[in-house]
């Protein structure tokens, strides 16, 4: 199941950042599913390296599948 | 309807009510913004079930859900004592919503076998929302009870206070049908309580009347708040 970052908040230990995650965040039935991390183990890439990181993605189309032209005969791609 | 049927549905919209607008009291002051946002659902939820009961009750009237919450006064309310009770401390607030929320789980699943099937269908839809109470503030009254030194005391005094109110939930009014919920209200307390390093007092839980509309003073503040704008300007609407 797909899962997004929908926000932060505050609790003492995991049950209680579920709940708290319930509360705050599927109120207006946003979700019905739940995952909760603690902030201290999340790394996450330094946005000063965006550059690097991700541009040279940028220009390499041909690594889209739908950059191929398919023959007819190839079904159910 | 029955005038049974009639004067239990009041009563078990009035508990909703009155636990619900007590629980609002908390809305921009809970000690932090998730346990505000927390506690402001759970009094929606409870606002809806009064609002279920009150509606099936108006029908038979041709009054209306309004009249029932606005209009009346306090010796026409039936809800139990514990409800009305101060919000007092977060110890309060909690173990008042764990004893009413154990309860109202026992009861809705009874009623869910309730002759009445309107009452069955309002007490199926409830109890998704009372199971999540219960969860809730169970392990609110774990964190107190097993938490530091102070949030111990202050479960402590909170069980000394309102502890003589629980025993109004199973001693049936008139227009009551006799359930036999103390038992398992009892384990689940229990279960609670052994994780929480708390005790089920042995004092006899005495205190009584509100089913009867014989209520603490506190129930006429509550009123005077909850009621005042439909009071000062009758039918006003937004």
């Amino acid at each position: 199941m797909d899962h997004k970052h929908v926000g932060s908040l505050h609790a003492a230990d995991p049950a209680m950042a579920l709940e708290n995650a319930r509360d705050v965040y599927t109120r207006r039935n946003e979700g019905v599913s739940i995952w909760v991390v603690e902030s201290k183990y999340i790394h996450a890439s330094d946005p000063g390296e965006a550059d690097s990181l991700f541009d040279p993605a940028s220009d390499k189309i041909y690594r889209h599948p739908t950059f191929y032209n398919l023959p007819p005969e190839v079904k159910n791609i | 309807m029955d005038t049974h049927l009639y004067t239990y549905l009041l009563h078990l919209g009035d508990n909703a009510l009155i636990l619900g607008h007590r629980n609002s009291e908390w809305c921009g002051h809970a000690p932090i913004l998730e346990q505000d946002i927390a506690l402001t659902n759970i009094s929606l939820d409870l606002i809806g079930q009064a609002r279920l009961f009150y509606q099936y009750a108006a029908e038979s009237t041709g009054a209306t859900e309004d009249r029932l919450a606005y209009l009346r006064d306090v010796f026409e309310f039936r809800n139990c004592l514990l409800v009305e009770q101060p919000n007092g401390d977060w110890a309060h607030t909690i173990l008042r919503q764990f004893f009413f929320s154990a309860y109202q789980m026992e009861l809705y699943q009874s009623l869910q076998h309730h002759r009445d099937e309107h009452l069955q269908a309002i007490a199926a839809k409830s109890l998704k929302e009372v199971r999540y109470h219960l969860r809730w503030s169970g392990e609110w009254v774990v964190r107190l009870g097993d938490g530091t030194k102070e949030s111990r005391a202050r479960m402590g005094l909170a069980l000394e206070d309102l502890w003589m109110y629980t025993g109004e939930f199973f001693k049936p009014a008139t227009y009551e049908p006799a359930l036999a919920l103390e038992e398992p209200w009892r384990f689940q307390v229990h279960a609670v309580f052994k994780e929480a390093g708390l005790e089920i007092p042995s004092a006899p839980a005495f205190q009584s009347g509100g089913k009867m509309g014989i209520h603490s003073e506190h129930l006429g503040y509550v009123l005077a708040d909850l009621q005042f704008l439909q009071r000062a300007y009758p039918g006003s609407s937004w």
